[in-house]
Parts: structure tokens; C-alpha cells; sequence
């Protein structure tokens, strides 16, 4: 049996995971930075992650009654992400890595959304719709790698429902029992028109953003404008999946990263699945978020293809592409 | 049948755009290209894009016919069932050939597409979805551009720099193995149309788009890939 212990923290979320191939999550602890306003601020939650990485270890190796020393590798989400946050993790890593001498493991964050998502759902070979915070991308694994085949020319999704609410005067916090402040706030909206943009297979939001606190500043309901930008922009996401899927014939689609949470969304894409006859995948709620269990899973993946990097090499990567990873399984 | 002006006789497939049928029309071997509505968006949201986008992709068809870019022929419209009637072009869609032409045949394509895509921009119009496709490679060799129901009036060197941006990502994805050649064939195609100096303009606003998306490590490398 090989176990590996991941680690991540490209935002907001420190985590930590263990998992067997067998498959099995033997730990999953997290710790999570909220910011009491506006967004993210890197260098508080790498602050905030330094003072919390010992606690969110010693529980995950504790829930799995395991010491390091009987970890057969040690994997890390070396990006992408926020510089500050991706240089806890790595910290951590290392010194996890070099002082009982174990084989590291360069994690792609992206990938380990998909991966955690596949292995989960059990998706063959899906197009993925990977949308969170900080990424909104139409993927699919094509020759050993995965390739984007759409994805925002702008703002990522999560990013643009996050500064819409927050312009609103709607958030922080942005979340609440696992429900967007957008969707909440959607309720009871009519329709009103804003910019609606697909330029090929690509979405992009920051055009909808503007007009959409323009329409709330002309004096819009705010009900409407919520209720209008969450509709054209979960449906041009959903209309640049379904080309995707056009151009590649899949049948399979998977949900994955944190706007997967969104039962708006997911109902969109139910509404696709049964239209062109797919199977809709979507990763559970728990682990559509960041956490440690997907590093650790991808980190077994890559390890068991011999993927390793030398602590003194591996160097956080701010903007590294999913697209530029080796897969090999 | 005699007296019909025109007759479906297979689907050919559902799109992510829209039903394509095939059949007749006043005596023309013709595509029905039927907008359906989208069940995931709402009826106000959906009825108004399919009306706007069949509109103006006949509108568009026209227009580019009469410049002399390779697009099919309008037969008929009728917006509000999202229906357009068209010539077939006779051909092979580019996407599924691209990579068994021999070398020569392969660049040849790709630079009659830059041609035709140049020609579009030529005219103040983006195509919106240039992919392989949405090309027709004929039987004498010579591309024919399908699918005009994203372009738009050019208002800016952004509209035309992402046609040619969108090209770059479906070379990337689905011809990653002949990526860069088939662009510099392209590109040899679009540079017969277009002035140099606006090709480099062109290319310098692709670069620019490129760079602005997420996570693009040639933004802190100052260069492209």
C-alpha cells in the first residue's frame, strides 16, 4: 500500500490529506482564512496559515493514526495560486520532505481539482468545467495532457460573483451554509438585460461586472441585477461547455473546483445532460473546495509514475498552467 | 413532391449552436441550420439570443458574399423560428483532415483560411469562432467559412486579435502535434490580405490577450509562447 500526505495552500485554504491507493482519504484537515472584508489579502492568510500549519498536521496525522515516517512520499500544490499562501505549503513540504527523507512531489493545483473530481465520480474520460475563484476553464485530457479548450478571457467566475456581491454591499461574507451570496440575493429577481458575451469558446465577465453595478447605480432593483448576471453568466458558461462538447463528442461532463458548490449552476448543467443525453459528474460539495485530499491523491498519481522534485528545487509557481503537465495515467 | 419549395431529408448533427439538417431548397442542395432553445437558459435570456444571432448571421453572409469572402449562400431566414436555409458546400470539415493531408495540402488549407479569415477582417468583420471546424476544405483546396453567428463589427484591433487568438487555443487543443506550422501557414494566408504593419499589430494584441488570461507564465517571462 502507498500512502502520500499533500499539502495545500494556494488561497484561502491551508489543508492537509492523507491517502492510500486502495483509494481511501485517511485524513483531511483544513484550516480556512475569511477575510472579515473585502477579498482575499495574501500576505494575512500566509500569516494565518503559518500560525495555524502545525495544528491542521499534527490533526491530520492524528485522524489517520499515522506518523510521517510511515508516509511513502510527501506531495505539494507548488501552484497555481497566491505567491504568500503557496509559500506555506511548500515550507511545510520541504521541511516535512528533507528532515525524515521522503520523496516530494510537484502537485499542479488545477490537475488535483480534476483528479480529485474523477477519482471521486468515477468520470471515464469527461470534458471538465473547472470553475472556482480564481479559474474558469473548459478541459479535457487530449493526447498525455490535459488541454483547455475554452475559459474566461478575464475574470474567473467564482472572482466575478465574489466582487459583484461584494460591490453590492452583499458580502463578505461570500458564503453561507454553502449558498453564494449571488444566489441568495437572485431570489425573487426579474430579468433585466445586461451584456451577454461568448467569443468562441471562451466566457468573459468583467464587460457583465461593470454593466451590472451600472444597471444597481441607475437605480436596477438589486434583486434584478443579480438575478440577470447570475443568468447570462452561469448560462454562457454552460453554452461554452456544451461547445466544448460539440467539437469533442464526449458524453461525460465533470463538475469540479469551488463554484461547483452551486446548485443554480448544477441544475443548468442538468438541464444540458438531459438535453444532449451526458452523464453530468459533479465532485461533492466537501471536496469542490480546496483541501489537502486532493494534492495528496494527485501527489500519489504523479508518484507512482516516478514524479519527484528535490526540496531545493521546487520553487513555488504563481501562474503554472494545467496545461503544461504531464500526465501519465 | 413536385410543388414543395424545398425538403429536409437527414439531420447531420446537433451543435452546441444549433440543429444542421440537409435537404433541398428551390432546386439547391441546401443546410437547414435551426436555432433551438437552450434549456438552460431562460426563455427571455434565449428567445432574444437566438433571434439576435440568426439575424445577424444572415445579414452577415450576405454582406461578406457581396466582398467576395468565401462564406455559403443565403437561401432564406426567418428569425424568430431561428431558421437559416444555405448552400451546402460541397467538402470536408478541416478539423476532421487537417492532420491526414499530406504536409503541402495541410498548409495549403490553413493558408486559404488565413486568406478568407484576412479578407473578413479585411472588411471590418470578426468571425467570433474561428476553429477548424467551422471550415470547409473544398474539393479544389480552397476554404469556405461556416458558423457566422458570433461575428461582429470590428471596433477595435481586440475584435480581430481574438479570431486570430482563437485559432492559436484550437491549434493548440485539437492539432497539438502541427501547432506551429499550420499557424505560420495561416499566417501566410492572412498577410496576403492584410498590410504588415497591421499583421503586427494583430499579432501584438494576441500576444496581449494571451497574456491576460490566468495564470500565463509568458506574462512574467515577457514573452510568447
Amino acid at each position: 500500500m502507498v500512502v502520500v500526505l499533500g499539502v495545500e495552500s494556494t488561497a484561502h485554504t491551508f489543508g492537509v490529506g492523507i491517502v492510500s491507493d486502495e483509494p481511501k482519504i485517511l485524513a483531511d484537515a483544513r484550516f480556512s482564512y475569511v477575510p472579515e472584508r473585502g477579498g482575499i489579502h495574501p500576505r494575512e492568510a500566509a500569516d494565518r496559515f503559518v500560525r495555524n500549519a502545525s495544528r491542521v498536521l499534527r490533526e491530520a496525522l492524528d485522524q489517520a493514526g499515522l506518523a510521517v515516517e510511515s508516509v511513502d512520499a510527501v506531495a505539494v500544490a507548488l501552484g497555481p495560486g497566491m505567491g504568500p499562501c503557496l509559500r506555506v505549503g511548500a515550507t511545510v513540504a520541504r521541511a516535512l520532505a528533507s528532515y525524515y527523507g521522503k520523496p516530494l512531489v510537484p502537485v499542479n493545483h488545477a490537475v488535483a481539482h480534476v483528479e480529485i473530481g474523477r477519482m471521486l465520480t468515477g468520470a471515464a474520460d469527461p470534458l471538465v468545467v473547472y470553475i472556482s475563484g480564481g479559474n474558469t476553464a473548459i478541459v479535457a485530457k487530449h493526447g498525455s495532457r490535459y488541454r483547455v479548450f475554452g475559459e474566461t478571457l478575464d475574470v474567473a467566475l467564482g472572482n466575478f460573483m465574489d466582487t459583484l456581491v461584494r460591490e453590492l454591499g452583499l458580502a463578505p461574507p461570500y458564503v453561507v451554509s454553502g449558498v453564494h451570496a449571488l444566489d441568495r440575493c437572485a431570489e425573487g429577481g426579474r430579468f433585466i438585460e445586461l451584456p451577454y458575451v461568448v467569443k468562441g469558446q471562451d466566457t468573459s465577465y468583467s464587460g457583465l461586472l461593470t454593466a451590472a453595478l451600472r444597471a444597481y447605480r441607475s437605480g436596477a432593483r438589486v434583486e434584478d441585477v443579480c438575478f440577470s448576471a447570475r443568468e447570462i453568466a452561469y448560462s454562457s458558461l454552460v453554452e461554452v461547455a456544451e461547445r466544448g462538447l460539440a467539437q469533442l463528442g464526449k458524453t461525460e461532463v465533470l463538475l469540479v473546483g469551488g463554484v461547483a458548490a452551486s446548485r443554480h449552476l448544477v441544475e443548468k448543467f442538468e438541464a444540458l445532460a438531459e438535453y444532449r443525453g451526458l452523464k453530468l459528474h459533479v465532485v461533492p460539495p466537501k471536496y469542490a473546495v480546496d483541501n489537502g485530499v486532493m494534492i495528496a491523491w494527485t501527489g500519489l498519481l504523479l508518484f507512482k509514475h516516478g514524479v519527484t522534485v528535490e526540496p531545493e528545487k521546487a520553487a513555488v509557481r504563481q501562474r503554472w498552467r494545467l496545461d503544461s503537465v504531464d500526465v501519465y495515467w | 413532391m413536385s410543388t414543395s419549395i424545398g425538403r429536409v431529408e437527414r439531420v447531420v448533427y446537433l451543435g452546441a449552436e444549433a440543429l444542421v439538417a440537409e435537404g433541398e431548397f428551390l432546386g439547391y442542395r441546401a443546410v437547414f441550420k435551426l436555432r433551438v432553445g437552450k434549456p438552460y437558459r431562460i426563455p427571455e435570456l434565449d428567445r432574444e439570443i437566438v433571434k439576435r444571432r440568426t439575424v445577424h448571421e444572415a445579414r452577415t453572409l450576405e454582406a461578406l458574399r457581396e466582398k467576395g469572402v468565401s462564406v455559403p449562400r443565403l437561401l432564406f431566414v426567418d428569425p424568430l423560428a431561428g431558421l437559416i436555409v444555405m448552400e451546402k458546400v460541397e467538402g470536408v470539415v478541416l478539423r476532421d483532415v487537417l492532420e491526414r493531408l499530406d504536409r503541402e495540402e495541410a498548409c495549403r488549407s490553413m493558408v486559404s483560411l488565413g486568406e478568407e479569415v484576412g479578407k473578413m477582417h479585411k472588411h471590418g468583420v470578426a468571425h467570433g469562432d474561428v476553429t477548424t471546424t467551422n471550415a470547409i476544405l473544398r474539393p479544389d483546396g480552397t476554404v469556405c467559412l461556416l458558423d457566422l453567428g458570433l461575428s461582429k463589427r470590428v471596433e477595435d484591433i481586440e475584435d480581430v486579435a481574438v479570431d486570430v487568438h482563437l485559432l492559436v487555443r484550437v491549434l493548440e487543443s485539437s492539432h497539438h502535434s502541427v501547432k506551429e506550422e499550420m499557424l505560420r501557414c495561416f499566417l501566410e494566408g492572412y498577410r496576403r490580405v492584410l498590410e504588415e504593419d497591421r499583421v503586427r499589430e494583430v499579432m501584438k494584441k494576441v500576444s496581449e490577450i494571451r497574456m491576460r488570461g490566468r495564470y500565463v507564465e509568458e506574462r512574467r517571462l515577457g514573452r510568447i509562447a
